[in-house]
C-alpha cells in the first residue's frame, strides 16, 4: 500500500485505493485515489477507536452477565461502518440485520444509550425493550436492528421505494452479511428493485463466515457481488475506509441515475458469530491473529498518520485513552440506571395503547382498553 | 366512481360487498398521496377477484403497483415502506400465500413498534382473501383468524357486509397499527342495500366494536365473516320455532369486544359461537374462555356450545367440503343443544 502520494498546501493527503473488481460495469468509472485530510483522519481513526472500544466493553459486560441473550459484536469492521458514515448522510436510510452496535452509534446514539440498553436499563435507546439486536433511529434514518437473517432485505427494499415514490434525493444501504446473501428474498426483493429503478444499495459485509459455515460451504457462488444477476456489482476491501467511502459515494449517484447496485466489502469480524461462539473452531487462532497484524483497519488509518507525520504514537495513544474514558464513564452510569419500571411491560404495544386490550398474566391483570 | 351502484330509492343504493371494498380503496387512495394498493395482479389484470377493478386506469401505475410472485419479498418492501411514512395496502390474493410472507407480517411489522419502544411504527393493511371459497381444496381453503388474532401489535378485522367493508377498511388505513384484513371470497358476490352515509368518504367504523345484527333474548350467537349470513340464516328459522337469537357480528376480532359479548350473556343466559375455521385455539376457543374469565361466566344457564369447521384439511369433493365447514342448519342444531 502506497499511503502518501502528494500533500499540498492546504494539508489535504491522497490516498491510493485498492483494486475493484466489478460486475456489469467498467473499472474506468471507479476512483483510484481518495483525498483527505490531517482533521478527517484523526476523526476517522478517533471514531473507529471508540467503536472498538465500545464493542471490546460489551464483551467484558458480557462475560460479567451484565448483558444478556444474544451479543453479536463488530470488531474489526469498523472501518465499514466509519465509511458509510462518510460517504452517505442522515437522509439516506440505513438498515442492516443484528451486528448494528456501530451502526447506531454512527446514526446519533451515544455510547452510553447504548450500553444501557444492553445492560437491559431504562436510559437504554429503546428503553431496555430492544436489546442488542434492535436500535432505531428515525431522526437519522436509522431502521435496524433486526433478528430474523435477511428479513431488512425487503424492508430496506421498502425504504427504497418509498425514497424513490417520494421522490426524495436519496438512497438506502441495506446490509447484510455472506450468510444472509443466499437468503430468497434478497433475490425477490432486488429483483423488484432493479425492476422498478429503486435507489438501494444491497451491501454485503463478506467476513467470510456464517456463523461457524464458510462461504465454500455455503454458496455455490462466492462472487457475491456478481449475485444481483443482471444488477451490476462491486467487490471492495471493508477493511479500508477510503475504498468503503468512495465507492458509497459512487453507489449513491449510480442509485439515483439508474438503480440498484450490489456492493462486496470484505471483512473480517475478530469475535465468532456471538458470545456463544468462541470464532476458533472453523478458522484457526492463527488466522485470527494474521488478520489482527496485517488488515486491521485501524492500524491502516494509524499507519497513514504516522506516515504523514498528522500526529504521533504519543497523540495517538491519548486519542485512545479518550476513547476508552468515554466508554468507561458510559459504562459506569449504565451499571447505575434503573431498570425500566414495570408499567413499560405494556406500553408501546400499540402505537395507541390507550386504545387497546392487553391481557397480563392473570385476566385480572390485564390492561383494558381506555373506554371499557 | 361508483358506476356500478344501483339507486334503488332515495337514501340506498345496492352494491356488493367486491364494490364496497373497491370504492373503500377508492376513496383512500384519493384521499392520501401516501396510501398505494400493491400485490399480485391487482393493476393491469383488475385483481384476480376484480377487488381492484378500475383502480389502475384511475390512478395508475403510480399508486397501483403489480408486483412479481414474490410474497416475502413485497411483504418486506411494503413493510419497509410503512417503515418510512407511506401507507401501504397490501393485497394477498388469498392468505393462504401470505404464509410466505408472515414473518414480515409479525416479526417486522406488529412487534416493530414495542421493540423500538415508539419510535418505529407501520400504519399498513394486509387484505385479502381468507377462509373457505368453493372446491379450491386444502391449501387454498384455510382461515388464519387465529393465528393473526393472537398476535400483541396487530389489528385484526374481518367484515360481513358493505357496511363493515367500507367502514372497517376505511378505518383500517387510517390506523396507525397494522392491520390485518379478513376478506371472503363466497362474500365478494353479496349485494346490500347500503344507506348513502355509508357512501361518504369519510365514513368509518369504530375498530374494536361488535355489532348486534339481530336483537334477541333466549340465545346469544357470536361470529363474523360468512358466518353472519348463516347465522342469521339460522336465526330466522329458529324465530319461527319461537327461539330468539342475538346474533352478534364481531367485525373486529382483534382487539375483541369483550363487553358487547357480556351485556348480550347477561340477558340471553346462552352462547353459541360459530367460525369456518378449526376449532383448536379458534376464535371460539378464545370467546368461551374470555366468558370463562370475566363475571359473564356467572350469567351462564348452560356450557357454551362451539361451531367449528371439521378438524381436517380442506377435501376437493363438493360434498366433502359441504360436510367439511359450518352451515345455517348447524347452528339451528347448536343453538337447540345449547337450549337443552
Amino acid at each position: 500500500m502506497i499511503f502518501r502520494i502528494s500533500r499540498s498546501c492546504f494539508s489535504s493527503i491522497s490516498v491510493k485505493l485498492p483494486s475493484f473488481k466489478v460486475h456489469h460495469l467498467e473499472l474506468d468509472q471507479l476512483p483510484q485515489t481518495a483525498t483527505t485530510t490531517s482533521a478527517e483522519l484523526l476523526a476517522y481513526y478517533k471514531s473507529m477507536q471508540l467503536q472498538r472500544r465500545m464493542e471490546i466493553a460489551c464483551d467484558n459486560l458480557y462475560k460479567q452477565r451484565l448483558i444478556r441473550g444474544f451479543l453479536h459484536l463488530a470488531d474489526g469492521q469498523e472501518s465499514i461502518y466509519e465509511g458509510l458514515h462518510a460517504g452517505l448522510t442522515f437522509d439516506d436510510c440505513v438498515i442492516t440485520a443484528y451486528r448494528d452496535h456501530c451502526i447506531a452509534l454512527l446514526r446519533g446514539d451515544t455510547p452510553h444509550q447504548i450500553i444501557a440498553e444492553m445492560m437491559a436499563k431504562q436510559t437504554g435507546s429503546t428503553k431496555g425493550k430492544g436489546g442488542s439486536m434492535h436500535y432505531y433511529k428515525k431522526a437519522t434514518n436509522f431502521y435496524g436492528g433486526h433478528g430474523i437473517v435477511g428479513a431488512q432485505i425487503p424492508l430496506g427494499t421498502g425504504l427504497a421505494f418509498a425514497q424513490k415514490y417520494l421522490k426524495k434525493p436519496n438512497v438506502t444501504l441495506i446490509m447484510f452479511g455472506d450468510g444472509a446473501a443466499n437468503q430468497g428474498q434478497l433475490y425477490e426483493a432486488a429483483n423488484m428493485a432493479q425492476l422498478w429503478h429503486l435507489p438501494a444499495i444491497y451491501f454485503i459485509e463478506n467476513n467470510l463466515f456464517g456463523m461457524g459455515t464458510s462461504i465454500d460451504r455455503a454458496s455455490a457462488n462466492t462472487k457475491f457481488y456478481t449475485r444481483g444477476d443482471v444488477i451490476p456489482g462491486i467487490q471492495i476491501d471493508g477493511n479500508n475506509v477510503f475504498q468503503v467511502r468512495e465507492t458509497l459515494k459512487f453507489a449513491k449517484k449510480h442509485c439515483l441515475e439508474k438503480g440498484p447496485i450490489f456492493i462486496e466489502a470484505m471483512t473480517y469480524r475478530y469475535h465468532g458469530h456471538s458470545m456463544s461462539d468462541p470464532g476458533v473452531t472453523y478458522r484457526t487462532r492463527e488466522e485470527v491473529q494474521q488478520q489482527r497484524k496485517t488488515r486491521d483497519c485501524i492500524n491502516y488509518v494509524k499507519n497513514i498518520i504516522l506516515e504523514n507525520k498528522v500526529a504521533d504514537e504519543h497523540q495517538l495513544e491519548e486519542i485512545d485513552n479518550t476513547a476508552q474514558n468515554e466508554i468507561d464513564i458510559a459504562v459506569e452510569q449504565a451499571k447505575v440506571d434503573p431498570v425500566p419500571p414495570s408499567t413499560e411491560l405494556t406500553t408501546d404495544v400499540y402505537v395507541d395503547n390507550q386504545n387497546h386490550f392487553i391481557r397480563g398474566i392473570l385476566y385480572k391483570d390485564s390492561i383494558l382498553p381506555k373506554s371499557q | 366512481m361508483l358506476r356500478i351502484v344501483h339507486k334503488l330509492r332515495s337514501g340506498f343504493a345496492k352494491m356488493t360487498v367486491r364494490e364496497a371494498i373497491n370504492s373503500a380503496m377508492a376513496q383512500e387512495i384519493e384521499r392520501d398521496s401516501n396510501v398505494f394498493l400493491i400485490g399480485e395482479e391487482v393493476g393491469q389484470y383488475q385483481g384476480a377477484y376484480k377487488v381492484s377493478k378500475g383502480l389502475y386506469d384511475r390512478f395508475g401505475k403510480s399508486r397501483i403497483w403489480d408486483t412479481p410472485i414474490t410474497e416475502a419479498g413485497f411483504t418486506g418492501l411494503s413493510v419497509g415502506a410503512a417503515m418510512y411514512g407511506l401507507k401501504p395496502i397490501v393485497e394477498f390474493m388469498t392468505f393462504n400465500f401470505a404464509m410466505q410472507a408472515i414473518d414480515h407480517v409479525i416479526n417486522s411489522a406488529a412487534k416493530l413498534h414495542y421493540m423500538s419502544a415508539g419510535g418505529l411504527r407501520t400504519s399498513i393493511v394486509f387484505r385479502g382473501i381468507n377462509g373457505a371459497a368453493a372446491s379450491v381444496a386444502a391449501q387454498h381453503s384455510q382461515c388464519f383468524a387465529a393465528w393473526y388474532s393472537q398476535v400483541p401489535g396487530l389489528i385484526v378485522l374481518s367484515p360481513y357486509d358493505c357496511d363493515d367493508a367500507r367502514g372497517l377498511l376505511k378505518a383500517a388505513v387510517r390506523d396507525p397499527n397494522p392491520v390485518v384484513f379478513l376478506e371472503n371470497e363466497i362474500m365478494y358476490n353479496e349485494a346490500f342495500e347500503v344507506p348513502d352515509n355509508v357512501m361518504d368518504k369519510d365514513y368509518l367504523i369504530p375498530i374494536g366494536k361488535a355489532k348486534i345484527m339481530r336483537e334477541g333474548k333466549d340465545v346469544t350467537i357470536v361470529t363474523f365473516s360468512k358466518m353472519v349470513k348463516f347465522s342469521m340464516l339460522a336465526a330466522a328459522e329458529l324465530e319461527r320455532e319461537g327461539i330468539s337469537c342475538e346474533v352478534i357480528n364481531l367485525r373486529t376480532l382483534k382487539p375483541l369486544d369483550r363487553n358487547t359479548i357480556i351485556e348480550s350473556i347477561k340477558k340471553t343466559h346462552r352462547v353459541v359461537t360459530v367460525e369456518e375455521g378449526w376449532g383448536q385455539c379458534g376464535i371460539g376457543a378464545e370467546i368461551c374462555s374470555v366468558i370463562n374469565e370475566t363475571n359473564a361466566f356467572f350469567h351462564l344457564d348452560a356450557p357454551i356450545v362451539r361451531v367449528t369447521g371439521a378438524d381436517i384439511p380442506t377435501p376437493y369433493a363438493f360434498n366433502l367440503e359441504e360436510l367439511s365447514f359450518p352451515k345455517a342448519h348447524n347452528i339451528v342444531e347448536a343453538v337447540k343443544l345449547v337450549l337443552k
